[in-house]
């Protein structure tokens, strides 16, 4: 029974680790090519091992593009888009969670349906409303009003504050407080681990959107980094250095946050998932 | 405002129980006011474009103008061709392989999850713009680390982006290395809640591991899967971002899919009309698919 367990967990660990490995390559390669010149890159044999191009990688980089900028760009969206967002999810759940109201069952239909709506049906309209009725072409607020109202927030939001207490709440009206200093002054500070799954799932996406900022953002200066390197990718001349630099910084950090906070990021994947 | 709505039978809290009425409206608010603003107009706007002629000034109403020329365009249909393959080929096996890595995490013979859970879910927090760079740099047909590979261990190059079948396999497995781990912790997820007590019983009856896996595990999965079946399939149809960069839609058409070719339309040629009426089909087919699958695979579990 023992050996035929070792034998089965050999077998397991022998199929699993190329197909690891396999699945690691890309960003391995990715990191490596960031400090490699470019004729090494795409050399053949390519070199494996990180060499000493960085600095000129991250140099023509920023001939291309103004990528400090880009950072700039994505950092202010992301942050002001997620703390914006994520108050504004924690609210509706909320009132779908802890309180019943007349209409609440069609509006969190609504609320569900718009989870399968694909974004492209609202692409052009919003195009026309937030470039030409708004004037709001190239502007941080261009990007982050359109996904402001974020479904899949208000469900998370929602499923999670079911588990509030009910007699928690009514403790503090018996005591006099009023419904926003109960939301602000109880129900906040209690659900700050799905808050923060909630907060660290839309920065992810807003940090990674390419489609809307694409259509919207036509000044250089005003790009973010996946359109910043998006325009980089399509030139026939290119400096793939300078582009796996790019992706690197990008990406990275949140490389990092994953190995770091990963309860957090399933916990925001596996949102909806499975019910209680 | 009337108290008809209200179930609580009217007590002596009466007097507290205005501000409570209004509270839930106050914090659905916010999220209604922009739902309403760049969500529904946009769809109900998006529905009147495509009966709208927008290649002449002014736009004039014609029913049939958007939707005429949808039925008889070649690239069109070459675009949801291509759409459609990578939904029947790529999705399938995508979610065979997710369900086998949640199998053997959810193992308790797996050692070092760790690694394995970085490697495989790791790509879960890359954006399509910088795993797209990276795959159309890997998968270069002259210089791209993935051709070397093939011919150092005695199989040929393949001229991944400059030939059809091979440009679409690539976009496939591209997507396979991004959405694989995701779709995997959802399984997973739903695996952790199929109750142990089922796999001892079949254990006792003298069940092996392959027939606990096909009769245990994948109908405990099936909502899960349902779920991840869904997903998958409206992502696809929404697909843009490593067609568009990776093989750039081509070699020709090759590579066109659903979006990009909406894009063209929409933002290259700036037809706003027949671009909404491609948007519409998008938005048709994820309804129907997902209608469609909720029927085939989860046509028990809805009245549960």
């Amino acid at each position: 029974m023992r050996r035929d367990r070792l034998i089965r967990s050999i077998v397991l660990h022998a199929l699993l680790t190329p197909l690891a490995l396999l699945f690691l390559a890309p960003i391995v390669w990715m990191i490596v090519a960031a400090t490699l010149p470019n004729n090494e890159i795409l050399a053949a044999p390519p070199t494996l091992t990180p060499g000493n191009a960085l600095p000129q990688n991250w140099a023509d980089l920023n001939d291309d593009l103004n990528f400090i900028r880009a950072v700039t760009n994505s950092v202010a969206i992301s942050a002001i888009f997620t703390s914006v967002g994520v108050l504004i999810a924690a609210m509706s759940g909320y009132a779908f969670a802890k309180f019943r109201f007349a209409g609440r069952a069609l509006l969190f239909t609504v609320v569900i349906g718009a989870l399968t709506i694909p974004f492209e049906v609202r692409a052009i309209p919003q195009y026309l409303l937030v470039a030409r009725d708004l004037g709001l072409s190239n502007t941080w607020w261009a990007i982050i009003l359109p996904w402001l109202a974020y479904p899949l927030g208000v469900f998370f939001m929602r499923q999670n504050m079911l588990s509030i207490q009910t007699e928690l709440l009514e403790a503090a009206r018996i005591d006099g407080a009023s419904e926003g200093r109960i939301f602000v002054q109880i129900v906040l500070p209690i659900m700050r681990p799905a808050l923060a799954a909630v907060a660290l799932v839309m920065f992810l996406f807003q940090w990674n959107d390419y489609f809307w900022p694409l259509l919207i953002l036509t000044d250089k200066d005003a790009y973010t980094i996946p359109v910043a390197l998006g325009t980089l990718v399509g030139l026939t001349r290119v400096s793939w250095g300078g582009i796996m630099v790019g992706t690197a910084i990008a990406t990275i950090p949140f490389l990092l946050l994953f190995l770091w906070l990963q309860r957090f990021f399933i916990a925001g994947i596996t949102a909806g998932a499975v019910k209680d | 405002m009337s108290s008809q709505a209200h179930a609580s039978p009217p007590t002596t809290r009466r007097r507290r129980s205005t501000g409570r009425r209004l509270a839930p409206y106050f914090f659905v608010a916010p999220f209604f006011l922009l739902f309403a603003i760049f969500w529904v107009y946009p769809i109900a706007y998006s529905f009147v474009l495509s009966f709208i002629n927008t290649r002449q000034r002014p736009w004039t109403f014609d029913w049939d103008f958007n939707w005429g020329r949808l039925i008889q365009d070649d690239f069109f249909w070459n675009a949801l061709g291509n759409t459609m393959i990578i939904l029947a080929v790529q999705v399938p096996l995508m979610l065979a392989l997710a369900t086998l890595l949640a199998v053997a995490f959810n193992s308790e013979l797996l050692k070092l999850k760790g690694f394995y859970r970085f490697a495989f879910f790791a790509p879960l927090v890359l954006g399509a713009v910088p795993y797209s760079a990276v795959f159309r740099l890997v998968f270069n047909e002259q210089y791209g680390v993935l051709n070397y590979a093939l011919e150092s261990i005695g199989l040929g190059a393949v001229p991944w982006l400059y030939e059809s079948t091979p440009a679409l396999i690539t976009i496939m497995i591209a997507m396979t290395w991004r959405w694989t781990g995701y779709n995997a912790v959802i399984l997973l997820s739903g695996l952790q809640s199929i109750p142990l007590a089922l796999y001892e019983a079949a254990r006792i009856d003298g069940a092996g591991p392959f027939q606990q896996f096909f009769k245990i595990t994948i109908p405990m999965l099936r909502p899960v899967l349902l779920f991840t079946f869904v997903l998958s399939t409206i992502g696809t149809l929404q697909l843009f971002t490593e067609p568009w960069l990776i093989t750039t839609t081509g070699p020709g058409n090759a590579t066109e899919t659903l979006v990009t070719y909406l894009y063209k339309q929409g933002f290259r040629s700036f037809n706003f009309g027949y671009a909404s009426a491609i948007a519409y089909t998008v938005a048709l087919i994820a309804v129907i698919f997902s209608l469609l699958q909720i029927r085939l695979v989860g046509g028990r579990e809805v009245e549960r």
